[in-house]
Formats: structure tokens, C-alpha cells, sequence
């Protein structure tokens, strides 16, 4: 707006502002951000849209993904190749969906890929036993991570075929108050 | 040959990149160069393939050159069959048909709506970019035709337009203060904290607000517009007073050159229009205080009802352990030891549940813990009671003191009821805490009766306090009469009864000093909240000094020469108690809102104060604070604040309406005196500003006839929109409890016995998982695919996953009847009435 940048053209900006939930200023700054990852990799001049991977090792010493204990899930759900390595596509977009200005639709649908563990498209039991296992480390013994995930199951799936499609998933998270103020990055 | 080869490439890429150009151009503009472009380009190509055989030739490589030039000749047929095809298209693509150009244009503008939309769609970026390109490149093709001069005209607005907003966006999220240090607290301390923040900063937001309509439309002008300080009586210190009217304590005290200024109510001239500009200073001092009230409304219910969309229903405990686990893990976290404090916390609450799931909760001596209960209220409404007495007995006292004259005495006198009562504010909520480690709550519960009486203890003290006010106002008001009656007499006394009534001489000029004034009780209204706002501030700010700096302080450098571990025993490092300090934002922003229409500094003040608060509370959280070990919100909803601060928004109100309505303005000072209420400067207006049919038609307006119906149909809007959201509420709960009934006897009729035959080997060995494995069961599946597909199950194979979406399947009411099953599901029913 207005101050010279030479990272991005300005019809660039204009695209991502379109595709996301930033701002100019932010998507400059995540720029700058992804760059201190590795700024040997990664060129400051975006304007011929690079073709620059970052590997899931780098990424997840950032701060806010550090102590995550779904880091790796996170980054493989947005990454193109699936394996957690992104472009600066994919890291933006990354961000713009777990922003504070995200709507709770598309929360959720990310939310459900991130859990689905073993990316079949439903959560089923093992994917909930999983998250319970990620959550609470090994403080909870096996049966009792299989009493909550059968619990979960009995809650929230609504058409009994043992497993969490994303309309179950989509019914019983639009209701929680507390999601869309955890499932939120501020970068 | 070799030379001959590169010669061909490169004439293929000058030829590429020519046309290449000339399709650009084309676009571009017209038709008619491109023709005599491609003419040249035709004699080069076949000069310079002419002069390649010129060049060889030779009698050895006769063969080779026949060869040579028949393949030449075949590349230059090819090449100018493709040419002419490339030519065709191009004319086609030149002059579209209205037809196509519609469709593209429908094209277009579905992507554009789709762009609209692109942010929100679960897409990976690339497809997104895509679709914008899709929308570039044809947009410049749509320009041409017909129509399209306004076309090209709209889609620049258009793009003008977005490129507006896009800036506009960028300039508000700038705008916005404080986000890194949010950010840092989050990552440490979680949400639950962070929200206060987030809270002051919107609070930050409400009274720049408020500040710029008081300071913009009373003070400035009065500053700017109005008589200067000592041109009348009301804008000079008395003549007793001026020796010390510059004294630091003076001032400190809101007296002196400070109560006669722009601050407070009693500066205001009562002229009704003042300047170059004739700006009617008593209306806007009226409607800039109805104004912050009003605004103040609609932004709180504004952010309820946002929130309310949000929530989506309110609480709800029938996804107790799904919530917890996809909902429980803050993704804000960074710092690795809050990360630690959040597994410990989620652990125990998964513990917790579960041993609540397994065992049923032993009531074990009911009696007593009702008693205890019992107890403790009874104990909290005595130390209510008590704090009300003290601010009477109190304010009681300082007003004996401010009778016999305020210099005898110290100033712990002076200050009595503002200390006396940040001083209950600060210590009543603590016994309270211990007294309810006798009710035995489940913690939400004992945070929520806890938060109430805090509430119920600073609304008594405000209650009080305002009471006390209001006897200190009508001692003023018979003081004031006093003052009437005596300024006659020495009016008389100025004239020495010489000069009759009726004469034209000029008046004897007295300087503004030396009048005697009446005591302006709206001023005293405005020094007290402002003088209780400053010493709330003050203890607020001590509190945190001591509780908590120098507690860290004593613990971290005393921990090494005391008996016990100072960190992990008493008294260890405290905790941001979030609730009180959101409690003390709200009752310190009612306090505003009280004392705004008397004290037009009162914003101003209450911005510095939040500001500062800011910054000193960000430091103290980040350098005093453990995270929370046990984190729980007072409510599932977001509103319960948000609630609480309409609450306090209305009552802070009440009061001041109250006296404006009710009680008549001082004579001699501020914008209303000489009026018999406050509220006449609106008839004032109506009739002198407004032409004649508007006063006329307002007065119609205002008739009781009319109004009383207006009030009426209002009410029964009221009775009637509750009750159909009542209606919805419960057509809600009937939904689901179909739809839970309609997955239990799916449940059950999967696990009925001469289904499970069919498919024994999907089962596990443990009964409760049969519905898990069931996934790929024929039967459920031909269930699942409709109606009346009884039959056709069979043909499905196992292994197939049915499709995603199942909105369809919900159907509530009679499941949809397979031929075979009603008597199965007759004997269902009775098992259906099992609990989950």
C-alpha cells in the first residue's frame, strides 16, 4: 500500500488477498517470516513465483508450531505432497485458515483432515484414539483411551456406521463454544 | 548439417516469438497491421530456406540435397497449413458472436462470484490462483463487441472498487494496537487470559469513542468557541478560594483552577449558540450525553448478538468427551511449559470424566453439605450487609467532616469513602473464596457463585455510594437556595438602594471574583466519581505491586533460605485471576458511563487509565504469573461478560437519567441553569431551530394518545417475537432428540441377532465394537442407501465406502420401511428404550 517492496508484484498481493484472510502487511510479514526459516532456500524475490519447498523438519521449530502436539498433521494436511513439506502456498494458506478471521465452516473441514490420521476421510477409532494418545501422552492406559474414543463415538456418530464422517463432525463441533478460540494461530 | 539444423531452430524460435507478439498485439488492437506483418514475415522465411539451398549446392550431395530440399519443402507446406489454420482461428476468435460472448461473459462472471467466495473454500492455493487467472484472461477478450465500452466501464469500477476495500481492510488491521504483546501472552499463558486482554482492547476501543464525541463536540468548543476563563462569574475561582488554587493538593483534589475549567459540568456557559458558528453549546452537551449512552447500547448488544451466532445454542453437555478432545488443546500455545500445564490440565479432566462415566457419584452426607451451603451464604450476605453499612457510616462521616470544614482534618479524612471502598473491593472478594471452600462445588459452579457475589458486592458499594450522593446533592440544593435568597440582598447592597429598579444608568461592572456563587452540585457529582475512578485506579495498580511483584519478587529470592519450597507450597507465584480483573473493567467502565454527563473529562481519563493498564498488566502477566493450572471459563457462552456489561451499562444509567430527569439544574453554572429541567433545551431547539410544522408535528408525536398505543404494539412485538423463538427452541430439541432416536434404533437394529448371522465375520469379539466393524455390513449399507433398496444390498460389495455426503439420510420421523422389517422393528421398539 503505497511503501516499495520488491518480494511481491502488486496484482501478487491482490491474489493472495483474494485467496486468503490477510492483509497486504501480513501476507509481506509471513513472507519474511517463511524466509527466517531458511534464508539461504527461500529468495526475497517472490515475483516469479518460485518453486521453493521448506521441509516439515524446518518448519516445525517455528514457535507457534513447536509445542503442537498435531504439528506434523497439520503441516502434511496442507501441504501438496501430502508428506509436510510446503511451498509458500501452502504455508500462507496454512495460516490464513487457523486466523482469527477464518469462519468456523472452514475451521472444521481442515479441523476434520487434521484428525483424520490415517487419511481415509473419516475419523474412526483408531484416528480418536490417536488424538486422545497425542493429547494426554501416556498418562492414560490403552483402555482407557478406547473407553473416551468409544464415548466420542456414541456421542457424535449419528448414522452408526462406527465412524465420524464430516457431517458428524461438522454437527457436534459447530456447537462447541470453545472451538473457534482454540483452533486459532496468531502469526 | 549441423549448421543447417541450428539455422532451422532458430528461425522456428524467431518465427515462435514473432507470433507469439502478434497474437498479443492482436487482443490488443485491430486486425489490420497484424495482415501486413505476417505479409513480410512469409518472403523472409522463404528467402532464407531459398538461401540455404542456394548455399549448397554442389554435385556430390545431389542426392542429399534433393533430400534436403523435399523435406524443406514439406516443413514450409506444414508450416503454412498451420499458418492458414492459426489465421482461421484467429479470425474466429476476432470477431466473437454475440452467443459466445455471452456465454463467456457468464463464464465470467460465475468465477467472479466464485472469487467472491475463494477465500472460504477448502481449496489448495493453487487452484485458487487458478481460477483468477481463468477470470484475467478473459476478461480483456469480453472488452470488445458490443456493449462494450460499458462493460470495460463496470468491470474497472468494479476493480476500482475492491482495490478500495482491499485498503480500507489493510488500514483498519493496522489500526489495531497491541497485537504482538497479545500474541506473546497467548502463547504463554493460553486463551482464557489472553481474552482479558483482548477485552481491555476492546473496551480501549469503546472509550476512544466516547472521548472523541466528548472531547470534539463539548470541550473543544467551549475551549475554542466560548467566553474565556474569568469573563463570567461560573468560569472563575472565587475570590476565597484563588490563594490556593493553584496548590498541588488543590488540584489533586479536582479543586481550584481544575473544578472551574473545561472538565467538569459547572464551566459551561448556558448561551444557546456560541461562535462564528453558532453552535448550540447546551443541545450538544445533551445529546453528546445521550449519545455515549446510546452508543454504548448498541455496540455491547451488537457483539452479544455477534456472539450469539456463534455459540449456536448455548450450552450443551451432550458432547462432553468429543468437545474435550477436539476442542481442549489451545493451537495459540507456544511457550513449552504452558504446553506441559495444558497436557497436566487435560489429562485430569479426561481422568475425571472418566471415573464420572464409570462410577455413579456417592451423595455421601447430603445433609451436611447443605448445611455447610447454607452456612456460607448466610455468612456472605452478612459481609455484604456489613461492607453496605460501612460506605453509609462512612460517607455519613465525611459529610459531618466536610461541614466543619475539610482543612481540620488529614487526609485519610478527606479520602475516607474512595479508600474505604477500593479497600472492601479489594479484600471482600478474597473471603469470599474462603468461604466457599466450605460449599464443595464442582469449580465452573463455585467460579460462577463466586463471580456473582463480586458482582453483588461492588453493585451494593456503587448502590451506596450513589445514595450517599444524592443526600450530599439535596444538602446542596438547600444550600443553593440560600444562596438565591442572599444573592438578592447583596445585589441591592451593590447598588446601596440608591438607584430605583426600573433605571437605565449602567450597571455597576463586578468583577467575577467577587460574585457569590451558588454550590454547583452537579460539579460535586462530577469531582466524586472522577476523585473514586482515581483512587480505584490507584489501588488497583498497588494491589498488583504488591500481590504480585513483590510477591514473585519474596518468593523467587526467599526461596532459598526459608524451610519450605516457597514456589510449590505457600505462597508460590500467583495466578491472572481473569474473572475479577474483567469484573473490575466492567464496574470501573459503569463508573464512567455514571459520572460522563457530569464530568466531560471522565473519558479522557478512563482512556489514559486503560492505556496505562495495558502496558502494566501485560508486564506484571509475563513477569509475576504462573499459567492457570485448572482453566475454567465462567459459562460455555462467550456472552456471560458481554451480559454482565448490559447489566451494569443499564443500571450505571439509571441514576443519571434519574437526576437529569428529575432534579433541576444549578442556577448559576453549567450549560442548563436558568432552565427547570435539564431536558427543556430539547423543546428550546424544537421551537426556535426547526421551522414551525416540525415543532407542531412533534408535539402530536409526543401526545400520551399516541404514544400509549406506540408502547403497546411494542410490548405485544416483544411477547410475540419471544414466543416464536420459543417455539424454534423447541422444534430445535425435538430434531435432535429424533435424531438421536434414529441413530439408536440404527444401533439396535444392526446388533439384532438374525442380521449379525450374515455378517458374523465383521464382528469382533467384543459385543460394544459390533457397531464399529459394522462398516462395511450389506445390510446397513442398503440401509443407508434409501428407501425401498432392501433388495439390492446384496449386490453391493463389502469392501465399498459409501459416498460422503448423507444430509439426505436424515429423515426424521418413521424410518423409511424396508418390506421385511416392521415386525422386526415392533420388537426393536422395545429395546430401544435402552440408554447409550
Amino acid at each position: 500500500m503505497g511503501n516499495k517492496q520488491s518480494t511481491f508484484r502488486d496484482d501478487q498481493l491482490d491474489e493472495y488477498q483474494d485467496c486468503t484472510f490477510f492483509t497486504s502487511k501480513e501476507i509481506l510479514r509471513l513472507h519474511g517470516r517463511f524466509r527466517d526459516l531458511a534464508p539461504n532456500v527461500v529468495p526475497l524475490d517472490y515475483t516469479n513465483n518460485p518453486d521453493v519447498t521448506l521441509p516439515s523438519s524446518l518448519i516445525i521449530t517455528m514457535p507457534e508450531l513447536k509445542e503442537n502436539p498435531f504439528r506434523y498433521r497439520i503441516l502434511e494436511t496442507f501441504s501438496e505432497d501430502g508428506e509436510g513439506n510446503l511451498t509458500f502456498y501452502d504455508f500462507v494458506d496454512l495460516f490464513s485458515v487457523l486466523s482469527e478471521t477464518a469462519p468456523l465452516d472452514l475451521k472444521i473441514i481442515y479441523a476434520f483432515r487434521i484428525y483424520d490420521f490415517n487419511r481415509d476421510g473419516f475419523l474412526c477409532l483408531e484416528d480418536v484414539e490417536e488424538t486422545v494418545h497425542r493429547l494426554t501422552g501416556e498418562e492414560l492406559r490403552v483402555e482407557e483411551r478406547r473407553l473416551v474414543a468409544r464415548r466420542v463415538m456414541e456421542e457424535a456418530d449419528l448414522d452408526g456406521d462406527g465412524k465420524l464422517s464430516l457431517i458428524d463432525f461438522q454437527n457436534m463441533i459447530s456447537r462447541a463454544p470453545d472451538f473457534i478460540s482454540t483452533f486459532h494461530i496468531r502469526i | 548439417m549441423e549448421e543447417d539444423k541450428k539455422w532451422k531452430e532458430r528461425a522456428k524460435i524467431r518465427k515462435r516469438k514473432r507470433l507469439k507478439r502478434e497474437e498479443q498485439q492482436d487482443q490488443e488492437e485491430g486486425g489490420q497491421k497484424r495482415g501486413q506483418r505476417r505479409g513480410q514475415s512469409h518472403p523472409e522465411m522463404e528467402e532464407k530456406t531459398e538461401e540455404e539451398e542456394a548455399r549448397r549446392g554442389g554435385g556430390e550431395e545431389d542426392r542429399e540435397r534433393r533430400r534436403r530440399s523435399r523435406k524443406i519443402e514439406r516443413t514450409t507446406r506444414m508450416k503454412r497449413r498451420k499458418r492458414r489454420q492459426r489465421r482461421r482461428k484467429r479470425q474466429r476468435k476476432r470477431t466473437k458472436s454475440p452467443e459466445e460472448l455471452e456465454r463467456l461473459k457468464e463464464a465470467v462472471d460465475e468465477r467472479k462470484k466464485l472469487i467472491t467466495t475463494l477465500r472460504g473454500k477448502p481449496w489448495p492455493m493453487r487452484k485458487k490462483l487458478e481460477s483468477q487467472l481463468f477470470v484475467e484472461k478473459y476478461e480483456g477478450a469480453l472488452g470488445k463487441g458490443r456493449g462494450r465500452k460499458l462493460y470495460a466501464y463496470k468491470v474497472m469500477m468494479r476493480k476500482k472498487w475492491m482495490k478500495f476495500e482491499r485498503d480500507l481492510e489493510n488500514f483498519k488491521t493496522a489500526c489495531i494496537p497491541w497485537e504482538m504483546k497479545i500474541k506473546e501472552i497467548e502463547s504463554h499463558f493460553g486463551s482464557s487470559v489472553a481474552s482479558y486482554f483482548i477485552f481491555l482492547r476492546w473496551m480501549y476501543g469503546i472509550n476512544m469513542i466516547l472521548f472523541s464525541l466528548t472531547f470534539g463536540l463539548v470541550m473543544v468548543p467551549e475551549a475554542l468557541m466560548g467566553r474565556p476563563y474569568g469573563s463570567i462569574p461560573r468560569k472563575t475561582v472565587p475570590r476565597e478560594e484563588q490563594a490556593s488554587a493553584m496548590d498541588f493538593a488543590v488540584l489533586w483534589d479536582w479543586g481550584g483552577y481544575a473544578k472551574y475549567s473545561v472538565l467538569f459540568y459547572g464551566y459551561y456557559n448556558n448561551q444557546r449558540a456560541v461562535g462564528w458558528l453558532k453552535f448550540r453549546m447546551p443541545l450538544s452537551y445533551f445529546l453528546v450525553g445521550v449519545g455515549t449512552v446510546a452508543y454504548s447500547y448498541m455496540v455491547v448488544i451488537r457483539t452479544m448478538a455477534r456472539n450469539a451466532k456463534e455459540d449456536g445454542g448455548g450450552d450443551d453437555t451432550s458432547f462432553n468427551f468429543s468437545w474435550k478432545i477436539f476442542t481442549s488443546w489451545d493451537y495459540l500455545i507456544g511457550n513449552p511449559e504452558t504446553a506441559d500445564n495444558k497436557f497436566a490440565s487435560i489429562t485430569t479432566s479426561f481422568k475425571e470424566a472418566i471415573v464420572e462415566e464409570q462410577e455413579s457419584r456417592k451423595d455421601d452426607n447430603i445433609h451436611l453439605t447443605r448445611f455447610l451451603r447454607v452456612l456460607a451464604n448466610f455468612l456472605v450476605l452478612c459481609c455484604l450487609a456489613g461492607s453496605g453499612y460501612l460506605i453509609y457510616f462512612v460517607v455519613r462521616r465525611s459529610q459531618k467532616f466536610a461541614l466543619e470544614g475539610l482543612d481540620n482534618y488529614g487526609w485519610w479524612e478527606r479520602n475516607e469513602v474512595n479508600m474505604v471502598m477500593s479497600l472492601l473491593g479489594m479484600f471482600c472478594p478474597m473471603l469470599f473464596d474462603v468461604i466457599s471452600a466450605l460449599e464443595n462445588y464442582h469449580p465452573r459452579i463455585a467460579l460462577q457463585w463466586q463471580l456473582g457475589r463480586i458482582f453483588a458486592l461492588f453493585l451494593g458499594n456503587l448502590y451506596t455510594f450513589i445514595i450517599a450522593l444524592m443526600d450530599q446533592i439535596n444538602l446542596k440544593r438547600a444550600e443553593e437556595e440560600i444562596v438565591k435568597f442572599n444573592m438578592t440582598a447583596w445585589q441591592a447592597n451593590l447598588y446601596n438602594g440608591t438607584i430605583p429598579e426600573n433605571s437605565t444608568a449602567p450597571p455597576i461592572t463586578v468583577d467575577p471574583a467577587d460574585v457569590p456563587r451558588g454550590p454547583c452540585w452537579e460539579t460535586m457529582v462530577g469531582q466524586e466519581f472522577v476523585r473514586l475512578i482515581i483512587s480505584d485506579t490507584m489501588t488497583t495498580y498497588i494491589t498488583l505491586l504488591i500481590g504480585d511483584f513483590l510477591r514473585a519478587v519474596l518468593v523467587r529470592f526467599l526461596n532459598h533460605c526459608w524451610c519450605w519450597d516457597l514456589e510449590y507450597g505457600f505462597p508460590s507465584y500467583s495466578e491472572f485471576d481473569v474473572s475479577g480483573n474483567v469484573l473490575g473493567l466492567i464496574f470501573n467502565q459503569g463508573m464512567i458511563w455514571m459520572g460522563a454527563f457530569y464530568a466531560p473529562c471522565l473519558p479522557a481519563l478512563n482512556l489514559l487509565r486503560l492505556h496505562v493498564s495495558m502496558y502494566l498488566q501485560c508486564w506484571a502477566v509475563m513477569c509475576c504469573n504462573v499459567p492457570q493450572e485448572r482453566v475454567f471459563k465462567a459459562s460455555g457462552s462467550n456472552n456471560f461478560y458481554m451480559a454482565m456489561l448490559l447489566v451494569i451499562l443499564f443500571l450505571s444509567t439509571l441514576p443519571a437519567i434519574y437526576t437529569i430527569v428529575s432534579i433541576p439544574p444549578s442556577f448559576d453554572c453549567g450549560p442548563f441553569s436558568g432552565k427547570s429541567r435539564m431536558f427543556d433545551v430539547i423543546q428550546e431547539t424544537l421551537e426556535s431551530d426547526f421551522p414551525a410544522w416540525f415543532g407542531k408535528v412533534f408535539s402530536y408525536a409526543s401526545n400520551p394518545g399516541l404514544v400509549l398505543p406506540f408502547l403497546l404494539l411494542m410490548v405485544l412485538a416483544i411477547y410475540y417475537l419471544h414466543s416464536t423463538s420459543k417455539t424454534y427452541k423447541h422444534a430445535n430439541l425435538e430434531l435432535k432428540k429424533k435424531l438421536q432416536a434414529v441413530s439408536e434404533e440404527l444401533i439396535i437394529f444392526m446388533s439384532l441377532p438374525h442380521l449379525s448371522s450374515r455378517g458374523r465375520h465383521h464382528f469382533s469379539k467384543d459385543s460394544r465394537d459390533s457397531r464399529h466393524s459394522s462398516t462395511s455390513h450389506p445390510v446397513v449399507q442398503g440401509y443407508r442407501n434409501g428407501r425401498g433398496s432392501a433388495l439390492s444390498h446384496s449386490q453391493i460389495p463389502p469392501s465399498t465406502r459409501p459416498p460422503a455426503p448423507r444430509v439426505h439420510r436424515y429423515q426424521p420421523g418413521p424410518l423409511p420401511g424396508h418390506p421385511g422389517q416392521p415386525a422386526s422393528r415392533k420388537q426393536d421398539s422395545s429395546l430401544s428404550s435402552r440408554s447409550r
